[in-house]
């Protein structure tokens, strides 16, 4: 350590030149940054990652099949069935063979995205809207309409999915995709409501709502404005995953023959019929059931980045 | 030296001369996507056996990661870029995992900052006692270890240690806690006592009898000690060697009394400066006092009458202000679930009263616990009022609803503890002033965003912090967006709710600064909630000492700190780390 030369210093008082460290204001503030909000981190967070894009990409193109499948195959579905091709193998212009009935497998996969997706995004969005409208509501406002809302919550949380839509289906008169979407999250509510709720509690003891409270602002509007933006992000991560559950259970209904009429074209429905002949001829099953895997895991995939994007604790850990 | 102070100097410090642990060039980095940043760039000091040292420095300075980096214990991504760390003449840097392990806690003991989480709350004291003799090697046996745990809780002050091992973490105080955590630092009688903020988390009064105790086990065992503290009191009065740290470098070190004396660096220039001690005097505002409230005489030739009128005119204004905030007999009694359907009382706040004049400030201090932040959130009317009246401007705020509340929250606004909490991480700066502007429907979008920029310049912050979001921001500086936010109204009266206790030295002192130009200016009433008598002598007219719900003494702070009537105030104030230091200014 240098020793100090200032007179009217001990030997080993050192000082170090000013130069080494410049002053700086006491708390001064840097501009030279960019201003970032958290959902940009997360977006940072989100971009750098191949996953993001691999699923990314995937759910791109599972959307866009689902709207224009024109553009994917100019053979239809349905009509045109040979019988001779019944079962048969890929030959030119059809590339993933026969179905038992005769019809193009590749046309059918196509066709039956838009079925398969419009239930998932359906279910998703209606369990998503009740599940945060009911848990935010029972957890800000707690009392008996907590009590009531979560004990409603527990009686359809202890009923499996599947197994209370299959029972509620077999009754239903009309099998469309909204009525399967709304079987689907009448039994499927409870999940994300409860996440919601346990989300609120924690955000609506925060010392910044409690500010707004002093500063006058509403109940109601607290709720709307601060409580419900911080505490929104595990929802949005259990909605992307239940999205691909969703799909899946669609495909299960349809293939119990008790999701999708026959007669939509969906995935489930190909599954079921192919069933039958799947020592003769597996192609017809295994190509829609690997259409619906792909879809599946590119949303549980997206599930997984947009967690570790949204929640650092979990990042962390990895 | 202006010491004042009667500590013997140790006997031990000059008795050797191979340092104990010497420090040459370190550096630390910790590595980030986007390459190493540099935590700590190039720190040297010596220590030699039976001295005790302190690393004083604001938040980001370096010096725990300093501290921590000596027994290899750095957080994750940390690691030693650079530098040696000499234990008695041995390069940590250099040794082994098993080396290191056999040094940790044998010959360097380590007291963590907060002791609520440094103890594993599923075992029982006694294990976690024995578990750390046993890891040393001090006793080996059952019985042994057991008769050395109860000893070492015996020497940390625990007086019945032999119950006390049976019982677990959450049936201690914070302060117990402590002792534990020094007792199993000092169980294997280390050569070197690491203490990483050891009292930062407890109160004063416990503080004190604590850092005591702490002082008179090492200096039984001759054990050095090594200080991590934020507070330049603490450090000069409880050890005799100071490193100053700033951004990862020491900018001066060398004998505590003497840099307190006669500071050279601009920056321990600037933390005396900075430092609240018993010679400070309240904190003067920079700006010449408006007399908006006040009225004037004119010196025309008026008639007596006239005169005589406006002189009764003022007296009553006066008196009127005298009691511009007026709290009664206030109590306020919580509930308390015990199981089953039965419930106890607990009386949070005990028939309290004060009065606060227009224009001025009241502390109210207490420790943890007291009732200080029961009152200030009865007086914001963020709780319900058990009985008693809280009136302002002579009009009771119990009773307020609707619209009437509404108009209250308007005049009295909050500022709260936790710079972190009390900004919704969502919500933009601009959005957080401007939220109480929308909320009581004042101006439009336009003159709205001209307030919000007035307000930023109020609180001495650039208008391009507009767009930026809490996280990004330092705890001083989300502190003055808070009293920005509190300002937006124009309010009477701001209650703050231990609002500098989180910060840095020089940066709370810089919010005091604030608030004291900002009261001048405006005519604010505050009532200052904290713990910590040092603030209250920087910005308090008034005192109101609070123990147990009850406030067990008031008066004007000079009063109270020139003459304490009480044993309970006299404790706090001379549990104020540095008391009894003069410091060069």
């Amino acid at each position: 350590m240098p020793s100090n030369t200032t007179p009217g210093l001990s030997p080993d008082h050192f000082v170090a030149p000013l130069e080494d460290t410049p002053l700086r204001a006491v708390d001064a503030v840097d501009e030279s940054e960019k201003p970032r909000s958290s959902w940009d981190d997360a977006w940072d967070a989100m971009k750098t990652r191949p996953l993001f894009w691999i699923s990314a990409v995937l759910i791109l193109l599972v959307i866009v099949v689902a709207v224009f499948p024109q553009l994917f195959t100019s053979t239809s579905p349905t009509s045109g069935a040979s019988l001779p091709d019944s079962n048969g193998g890929p030959e030119s212009g059809h590339p993933m063979g026969f179905t038992l009935q005769g019809l193009d497998v590749y046309a059918r996969v196509i066709y039956g995205t838009r079925a398969s997706l419009t239930v998932g995004l359906l279910a998703t969005v209606i369990v998503t809207v009740v599940g945060i409208v009911i848990g935010s509501l029972a957890g800000y406002y707690g009392g008996w309409l907590d009590a009531v809302v979560s004990r409603i919550g527990d009686i359809f949380f202890a009923i499996p999915t599947v197994l209370g839509a299959i029972v509620l289906m077999s009754v239903l008169p009309s099998r469309t995709p909204l009525t399967v979407a709304l079987v689907l999250s009448l039994f499927a509510w409870p999940q994300i409501a409860r996440i919601m709720r346990g989300s609120v509690l924690g955000a609506k003891s925060s010392d910044y709502v409690m500010a707004s409270t002093a500063l006058g602002v509403s109940r109601f509007r607290i709720l709307l404005r601060h409580v419900v933006p911080n505490a929104i992000t595990p929802v949005i991560v259990v909605a992307t995953v239940s999205l691909g559950t969703f799909i899946v259970a669609e495909a299960t209904l349809s293939f119990l023959g008790i999701g999708l009429p026959s007669g939509v074209m969906s995935w489930g429905n190909d599954i079921d019929a192919a069933r039958s002949s799947l020592r003769v001829a597996p192609m017809p099953l295994i190509w829609p059931a690997a259409a619906l895997s792909v879809t599946v895991l590119s949303f549980l995939m997206m599930g997984d980045v947009v967690r570790d994007a949204l929640d650092p604790k979990a990042r962390a850990r990895r | 030296m202006t010491d004042t102070s009667t500590r013997p100097e140790p006997a031990r410090a000059a008795s050797s001369t191979t340092p104990l642990l010497e420090i040459k060039g370190l550096k630390i980095g910790f590595k980030t996507q986007s390459g190493y940043v540099d935590a700590v760039r190039g720190v040297d000091f010596t220590m030699m056996p039976g001295e005790r040292l302190a690393i004083v420095g604001e938040s980001g300075s370096g010096k725990s990661t300093t501290a921590t980096s000596i027994i290899d214990l750095l957080p994750g991504a940390g690691e030693v870029t650079g530098g040696q760390i000499l234990f008695e003449g041995k390069d940590l840097t250099k040794a082994s995992a098993a080396e290191m392990q056999a040094i940790r806690g044998r010959d360097i003991g380590y007291v963590p900052q907060d002791p609520m989480s440094n103890l594993n709350p599923v075992w029982s004291i006694g294990f976690q006692v024995e578990e750390a003799i046993r890891a040393n090697g001090v006793a080996t046996g059952k019985q042994a270890v057991r008769e050395r745990a109860i000893e070492v809780l015996k020497e940390a002050g625990l007086g019945d240690a032999d119950q006390r091992l049976k019982q677990f973490p959450h049936q201690f105080s914070g302060g117990m806690r402590q002792r534990v955590l020094i007792g199993i630092g000092l169980s294997s009688r280390p050569k070197l006592l690491i203490a990483d903020e050891p009292t930062s988390a407890l109160d004063v009064t416990v503080q004190r009898r604590i850092l005591d105790h702490l002082e008179s086990l090492t200096r039984d065992y001759g054990t050095s000690v090594l200080f991590i503290t934020h507070d330049l009191g603490l450090a000069a009065e409880r050890a005799e060697k100071l490193v100053v740290m700033y951004k990862g470098r020491v900018v001066e070190s060398g004998p505590s009394k003497e840099i307190l004396a006669n500071p050279q660096h601009p920056y321990t220039q600037r933390l005396v400066a900075a430092a609240p001690s018993l010679a400070s005097q309240r904190i003067q505002s920079s700006i010449a006092p408006s007399h908006s409230h006040g009225l004037e005489i004119s010196d025309e030739g008026a008639d007596d009458a006239e005169l005589m009128a406006r002189a009764r005119q003022r007296e009553e204004a006066g008196k009127a202000d005298a009691d511009y905030i007026r709290v009664e007999n206030l109590s306020k009694v919580y509930s308390i679930r015990q199981g089953g359907f039965k419930t106890t009382e607990l009386r949070a706040v005990d028939d309290v009263s004060f009065s606060i004049p227009r224009g001025t400030t009241t502390a109210l201090v207490g420790e943890s616990g007291s009732g200080k932040s029961t009152v200030a959130k009865l007086v914001l009317q963020l709780e319900s009022i058990t009985s008693g009246t809280v009136s302002i401007d002579g009009k009771s705020v119990g009773a307020l609803r609707g619209k009437d509340l509404f108009d209250f929250r308007r005049r009295v606004q909050p500022v709260f503890q936790d710079p972190y909490g009390s900004l919704d991480p969502m919500y933009s700066v601009g959005n957080t002033i401007a939220e109480p502007l929308v909320t009581h429907g004042i101006g439009d979008r336009k003159s709205r965003q001209a307030r919000v920029h007035e307000l930023l310049n109020q609180v001495s912050l650039p208008v391009s912090m507009v767009n930026r979001y809490p996280g990004e921001l330092s705890g001083g500086q989300r502190q003055r967006i808070a009293v920005a936010r509190a300002l937006a109204l124009k309010p009477d009266v701001i209650v703050l709710d231990e609002a500098v206790s989180a910060l840095d030295v020089l940066v709370q002192g810089q919010v005091l600064d604030l608030l004291t130009d900002l009261q001048t200016e405006l005519g604010l009433t505050y009532l200052f909630i904290t713990h910590d008598l040092a603030v209250v002598r920087l910005i308090a007219d008034n005192v109101c000492v609070m123990q147990k719900g009850r406030i067990v003494e008031s008066g004007t702070t000079d009063e109270i700190f020139a003459d304490p009537s009480q044993q309970y105030t006299r404790e706090l104030l001379e549990a104020i780390p540095g008391a009894a230091f003069e410091f060069g200014r």
